[in-house]
């Protein structure tokens, strides 16, 4: 029969640390970091569909990245990673945001169609702007902190189309290259905010497992550089 | 037919109510046995009276006139409502007073996050007993009712409210950046910190000082660590938080405590000591609390006072899981 030791303050969470990784434009980037890192991902690369990848040190949980701070936030995974744009969308899950990992680098903007004044035509005459986006939260606050009255319009595919069929006036996106912009006839107008990758843990795997969370900051930190 | 009560609040049945029931009854066993004696307070109070805890308006999310006009509010915890209750009924007591409390509490709920705008909270007050013996004796409280909750892996979190704010003073930066400062602190956005320390005009060896104490958590080593980083405020906010811990060591209430330098709660009124509580089971804390010295004196008597709360619903989580763990070793 195994003692426990009672009343140790670094009181372990049974088993591996679960990271939460994000599928989609992310997770190249994520997975090449993690291997800098020194953790093994070749399970992931592969054919495989699971969504579990269990290592020895660290469990990987694949997910869609607008997903990661709900299963962190929940403690489902105790730390994980997701771009800064899925981070202020969802402001109030109490997530630690403890690194800047430097990549997925890419823009929030307001784009309308190119030569065409239709943003600046509805602000003055109708003292309103149509916006179409998938960030309502971000397009709020932007507008809100900029002193302009929007109608936000959330869509949850491809937000080009909104301003192209009337739907809007003009849209909030993320923006990488800026090519699915060109390609549909639009363009930048303004710049709303920058985003990378961010690390970020649960509340409570922070305090109780600081060791461990505290070496994978620093390993993905080196990683990065 | 349904008829459907407000998001965020529930309904008890049988089951749930007679393992409630059990916590409550285990809760109160323990803050009576060790003389704190419990007092109830109304639900709904005046306006004005709350505010004069919680700074210039109440922190209550609800609020409503009465048949008179008079403005009411729905308490948001009990510390405040308690401070009230010590300030008009124990006027003339000879302290320290230990009272404890079973009550809910109300505060606004964001939409579809499963958040509960009427919780139930057990815990103790203990006014007039200063730092650092006050402090320990309701770590100690905790300790136990933790223990009778079944929750013998939880650990107590142990800060200084005081640290940062001190620390900010002294390296000059007052106003909106102290405030953005401390409000990137309290939500641990650590990117966003190093950004508004590095746009306060501190020097970079001070902005690697502030993410680093941010950072420091664990057993009494790391206030060694803190302390090696300078500084007036660093030196002070140690010597509490160490003298606290000595306190613990002396009562062997030490064990599950973990200093952690980064811990900032965001209820105005604490100050020196706070306390958080976690379970490995689950991933929400459980509950909090610590000193609030210059509380009690917004209301009159000029008394240092400690405290802290259990958030139930989240205890009876917490207690499901390790039992759980238990039966599945």
């Amino acid at each position: 029969m195994s003692v426990e030791v009672a009343g140790t303050a670094s009181a372990k969470a049974e088993g591996p640390l679960k990271l939460a990784v994000p599928r989609g434009a992310l997770l190249g980037e994520t997975l090449d970091t993690l291997d800098a890192a020194g953790i093994d991902t070749a399970a992931v690369r592969g054919e495989s569909r699971s969504l579990i990848f269990a290592g020895e040190e660290i469990v990987l949980v694949t997910m869609r990245p607008s997903d990661v701070p709900t299963y962190v936030e929940a403690g489902a995974a105790d730390v994980g990673i997701t771009g800064k744009d899925v981070l202020l969308e969802q402001p109030d899950r109490m997530v630690y945001e403890l690194l800047d990992l430097g990549y997925g680098r890419c823009r929030m903007v307001l784009a309308g169609r190119v030569g065409d004044e239709r943003l600046g035509e509805s602000q003055r005459r109708l003292g309103m702007m149509r916006i179409a986006t998938k960030y309502p939260r971000i397009a709020e606050r932007h507008f809100e902190a900029t002193g302009r009255q929007v109608e936000v319009i959330e869509v949850k595919g491809s937000v080009e189309l909104a301003p192209l069929v009337g739907l809007a006036d003009g849209i909030v996106d993320l923006v990488a290259s800026g090519r699915t912009l060109a390609e549909n006839g639009l363009e930048v107008r303004e710049e709303i905010v920058e985003c990378t990758a961010r690390f970020v843990a649960n509340r409570v795997a922070h305090k109780l497992r600081a060791k461990e969370v505290d070496d994978l900051t620093a390993q993905l930190r080196s990683a990065g550089q | 037919m349904i008829h459907p009560i407000p998001p965020g609040t529930r309904d008890v049945l049988p089951d749930e109510m007679r393992e409630l029931r059990r916590l409550h009854t285990a809760m109160l066993d323990v803050f009576e046995s060790r003389g704190y004696g419990q007092v109830a307070t109304p639900a709904i109070e005046y306006d004005e009276v709350l505010a004069r805890g919680d700074g210039r308006t109440s922190e209550s999310a609800y609020r409503f006139f009465d048949e008179r006009g008079d403005l009411l509010a729905l308490r948001s915890d009990m510390t405040v409502p308690i401070a009230r209750l010590v300030a008009s009924r124990y006027a003339e007591a000879e302290p320290p007073l230990r009272l404890c409390y079973l009550a809910n509490a109300y505060r606004a709920v964001r939409p579809q996050r499963g958040q509960m705008r009427e919780f139930a909270q057990a815990g103790v007050e203990l006014i007039g007993a200063a730092a650092p013996g006050g402090t320990a004796e309701v770590v100690e409280v905790l300790e136990a009712a933790l223990d009778a909750a079944g929750l013998d892996r939880a650990v107590i979190g142990l800060g200084d409210a005081d640290l940062f704010r001190q620390l900010l003073t002294e390296l000059g930066v007052e106003g909106e950046a102290r405030d953005s400062i401390l409000a990137r602190l309290a939500t641990h956005d650590l990117v966003g910190l190093e950004l508004e320390l590095s746009q306060a005009g501190i020097g970079e060896r001070d902005v690697a000082t502030c993410v680093t104490l941010s950072q420091l958590r664990g057993g009494s080593e790391v206030l060694e660590e803190a302390r090696s980083l300078g500084g007036t405020a660093v030196e002070r906010a140690t010597a509490r938080l160490g003298e606290t811990f000595e306190a613990l060591e002396q009562r062997g209430a030490a064990d599950r405590v973990q200093i952690d330098l980064g811990l900032l709660r965001d209820l105005g009124y604490y100050s020196g000591a706070i306390l958080e509580v976690y379970d490995p089971a689950l991933g929400h804390v459980l509950g909090g609390g610590g000193r609030y010295d210059r509380l009690l004196k917004r209301f009159g008597p000029d008394l240092p006072a400690a405290g802290f709360a259990l958030y139930l619903e989240r205890v009876h989580v917490a207690q499901m899981e390790e039992e759980s763990r238990r039966t599945e070793r």
